[in-house]
């Protein structure tokens, strides 16, 4: 098969804050980079963040200090995230805010003119000792709106070469190496090589492996899906955060500001449980704690509505003025999604799933790695490619991701990469040269749908996938039901490799797209499935019944998930801060 | 429910038709864009835009029963009466005055360039100070009902200027991002700007219409916003 080549020094898979990040670096430093996304970019998933991006710029207090960020950042991993990847992530973080300002990001605003903070879930002063901080920085709870669309129009400018509703099917290889990636133009069906020294996977994350999910309908893990085909293994993979607050039956989110701004969760009786189960953050302790409440309550019949399955986040007492200035989105969201409007009655809210805190394992530079499990010491850079934001593991949400560390760990770490690649291109980056072969087994799956002749439906098998994984790998998972469900994942690859794509039509053929997604679902729910199965205990986000406590001695450690073997192997924590000591693990309450 | 699609597929179809589907909604109030995807299980050849489902990524803005709006957030209920109760079809059209691409996807080219032609970047090349540079609340206040635009389409396509010059007319889309930046107190290039909208064409040919502001799912007001503009060239051409 024949194909057209493009050559570029640069490819950035994926138009969201974090790819756009990595672009802007690369463009306005003058190298040819080239930003290929499945949507056009202010359409990406970074639109939807809400509440702001955490950092430690001291405009709400003067006295704020990273430091205590990462102390945040850290307890609220449960002590898996990467302690020199998180120093790196809150330093850097107010230079990486700054820059956005400068960038026309129209943040809110205090008297004084600075950026406005708002408090989130896991945040102290004072390395946990000072009392609730307010290091959120937002622009009303449009903060991820704002910032794409900040980034988009900076590009604009810097001239990023944009290939604008492409779709990237699989990496291309030589040997060890990336060389570039496939991708397909949506609007004409025309395959195309895009062939570069450094290609970014900035492709966001996978939410729709799961029924009830935040995540927009575009996350289907594409960059995990060509990461794992070409056997880059993941890490963490097992750990997917539930947000506290999606609008009951929607799975729509409402930020976890409005607990930020004073509201709080309600059990049928009227009841503000958080008190019980964290009497001293209450309502914005970790999300993995306060979804974990919630469930309880409702599996205690404490829940809310005629079928006890929700509770609710009430906000009424903060007053019109407060919600409709510093909430405008959310009472939109909650009148229409939720038929409440939050000035005069609680919004219906249920813990939904909301964010994959692994990914592929990359260094600070974006770097993605190879491990062969075992220790850290085994990790190997892969030449050529490159992983930021929600995709990758860098890894600085560990089990658990604090409110807010989404935003800033897409733009300082797109940012890095960028810097990286940069630097890289100066002093000679080499670029792979792939074979007819080469190209040829990057297309295949791609041809294996195009060949398809009957078998069932790609709907039919994506209502089978996203149902298992909602009954198997929620908020609280158990053994033998996670068993099953790696045995009907397996079933379902079966099934999915002789599923049938019936319209083969060039012009914007979406069903298309959403077959090739369907198997980049699959690989992200395999992963998901076997190193939740794997993990024995209980940490952030990962909640087992047969295995309730957090086991230090066996499994304070990444998990890897090898898809050559389909097996789970371990690698060490980065304990290693470069200028602050070491935070050491410590049970781990609110 | 009736639900009647636009659908052309320019390599199997001479001209466009309207396509007729039989959807069990359980008489259920669903957002049109979950109708969309239950009729596109049964019929994987429709083709539309989404992402978000929300109504802020502005994906899926296209012509319901008459009226340009967000498929994610528009309910069956406030479509038209009737529909949700079953005795009028849900009809959905492309967004009018753009090419078709396919179905309900149109070209939408001349959009972005109409937008990039107002060069929607903050303007400020005075060196940046070691923090953010500073804003008051009021200062900042001024680009509420600005920057929330989510480039969905809606107003730009049911604004009858735009359909007649779609080259040379900005439209409401592209002009509310002008006067984002022209409002912005960190933006240095209000009179750069002012400049380049400053022919028969480009701003003046809104002709106070207000389809935008009636099809706008965010809200907002382009229409005045174009007025401010106005207001600013006169007050300059004098």
């Amino acid at each position: 098969m024949s194909i057209r080549t493009v050559t570029f020094d640069a490819i950035v898979v994926g138009g969201g804050g974090a790819g756009m990040r990595a672009s802007l670096q690369m463009a306005q430093s003058g190298f040819k980079t080239a930003l290929i996304s499945k949507v056009f970019p202010t359409r990406s998933h970074t639109v939807s963040a809400q509440g702001g991006i955490t950092c430690a710029i001291a405009s709400s207090d003067p006295n704020d200090d990273w430091r205590w960020h990462m102390y945040d950042t850290v307890k609220g991993s449960d002590y898996i995230g990467d302690q020199d990847a998180i120093e790196y992530m809150c330093s850097v973080g107010p230079e990486a805010v700054f820059e956005l300002e400068h960038m026309g990001l129209p943040f809110s605003r205090t008297e004084e003119g600075r950026i406005y903070q708002r408090p989130f879930g896991g945040q102290s002063k004072n390395f946990g000792e000072g009392g609730q901080a307010a290091r959120t920085c937002a622009a009303a709870d449009r903060t991820g709106h704002a910032l794409l669309h900040a980034l988009y129009q900076q590009n604009l400018k810097n001239g990023t070469q944009f290939y604008s509703e492409w779709y990237a099917i699989d990496l291309v290889t030589v040997g060890d190496k990336v060389a570039g990636v496939i991708a397909c133009c949506i609007e004409t069906g025309e395959v195309v090589f895009f062939k570069a020294k450094a290609t970014v996977f900035a492709t966001g994350g996978a939410g729709r492996i799961y029924s009830s999910t935040t995540n927009a309908l575009i996350n289907t893990g594409d960059g995990i899906g060509m990461a794992l085909r070409t056997g880059v293994p993941v890490q963490d993979i097992e750990m997917w955060q539930f947000h506290p607050t999606g609008i009951a039956g929607a799975g729509v989110l409402v930020t976890e500001g409005c607990r930020g701004e004073g509201g709080y969760l309600v059990n049928k009786d009227g009841e503000r449980f958080m008190e019980r189960y964290a009497p001293n953050a209450k309502d914005l302790a970790g999300r993995d704690v306060v979804a974990r409440a919630m469930m309880m309550e409702i599996l205690d019949g404490r829940g809310c509505g005629p079928n006890g399955d929700h509770v609710y986040l009430k906000m009424d007492h903060l007053g019109e003025e407060v919600l409709h200035s510093r909430l405008p989105g959310i009472c939109e969201l909650s009148i229409t999604f939720g038929h409440a409007d939050p000035v005069k009655e609680p919004i219906p809210v249920v813990p939904t799933c909301h964010y994959m805190m692994g990914g592929v394992p990359t260094n600070i530079h974006g770097q993605a790695l190879r491990l062969s499990g075992g220790h850290e010491g085994e990790a190997k850079q892969i030449d050529g490619l490159f992983a930021v934001g929600e995709v990758a593991c860098v890894s600085v949400h560990g089990a658990n991701r604090l409110g807010g560390n989404s935003l800033l760990d897409l733009v300082v770490f797109g940012r890095a990469a960028g810097l990286y690649i940069e630097d890289a291109l100066r002093q000679g980056m080499e670029q792979a040269e792939p074979t007819a072969d080469d190209l040829d087994r990057a297309t295949a799956r791609m041809r294996r749908w195009e060949d398809s002749t009957g078998g069932e439906s790609v709907a039919e098998l994506r209502n089978a996938l996203q149902s298992t994984m909602q009954n198997a790998f929620g908020v609280f998972r158990k053994g033998d039901l996670m068993q099953d469900g790696v045995k009907k994942v397996a079933e379902l690859r079966e099934r999915i490799a002789n599923g049938h794509l019936e319209d083969k039509s060039k012009a914007f053929n979406t069903a298309r797209i959403e077959a090739l997604e369907l198997d980049n679902l699959l690989e992200v729910a395999e992963a998901t499935a076997i190193a939740a199965e794997g993990r024995n205990e209980s940490r952030g986000a990962h909640s087992r019944y047969d295995f309730p406590d957090r086991d230090d001695e066996n499994w304070l450690c990444h998990s890897i998930f090898d898809p050559n073997t389909k097996k789970l192997g371990k690698r060490d924590v980065n304990f290693k801060p470069k200028t602050v000591d070491t935070f050491q693990p410590k049970v781990r309450t609110y | 429910m009736k639900v009647s699609i636009y659908r052309y597929n320019p390599e199997t179809d001479k001209e466009p038709y309207m396509k007729e589907y039989d959807i069990d909604t359980q008489g259920k109030d669903l957002m049109v864009l979950d109708v969309l995807n239950l009729v596109k299980e049964k019929d994987p050849t429709l083709g539309y835009r989404r992402s978000c489902r929300e109504g802020v990524c502005g994906s899926d803005g296209m012509n319901m029963n008459g009226k340009n709006g967000l498929a994610c957030i528009t309910a069956l209920s406030t479509v038209a009466p009737g529909v949700l109760e079953g005795r009028k079809p849900l009809i959905l059209r492309p967004l009018p005055g753009l090419p078709v691409v396919r179905d309900l996807v149109v070209d939408m080219t001349m959009f972005y360039n109409q937008y990039e032609k107002v060069q929607p970047y903050l303007q400020n090349d005075t060196p940046a100070p070691a923090i953010e540079r500073l804003q008051s609340p009021e200062e900042r206040e001024k680009i509420d009902g600005l920057y929330e635009c989510i480039l969905c389409a809606c107003c730009s396509t049911s604004c009858p200027s735009f359909w007649w010059n779609p080259e040379k007319f900005l439209g409401p889309a592209a002009l509310l991002q002008s006067y984002r930046f022209l409002a912005d107190s960190r933006d240095l290039a209000t009179d750069e700007r002012l400049s380049k909208l400053d022919d028969p064409f480009s701003l003046f040919r809104c002709r106070g219409i207000m389809n935008c502001v009636s099809v706008c799912p965010k809200g907002l007001n382009p229409t005045r916003a174009i007025g401010h503009i106005r207001e600013m060239l006169l007050e300059r051409g004098v």
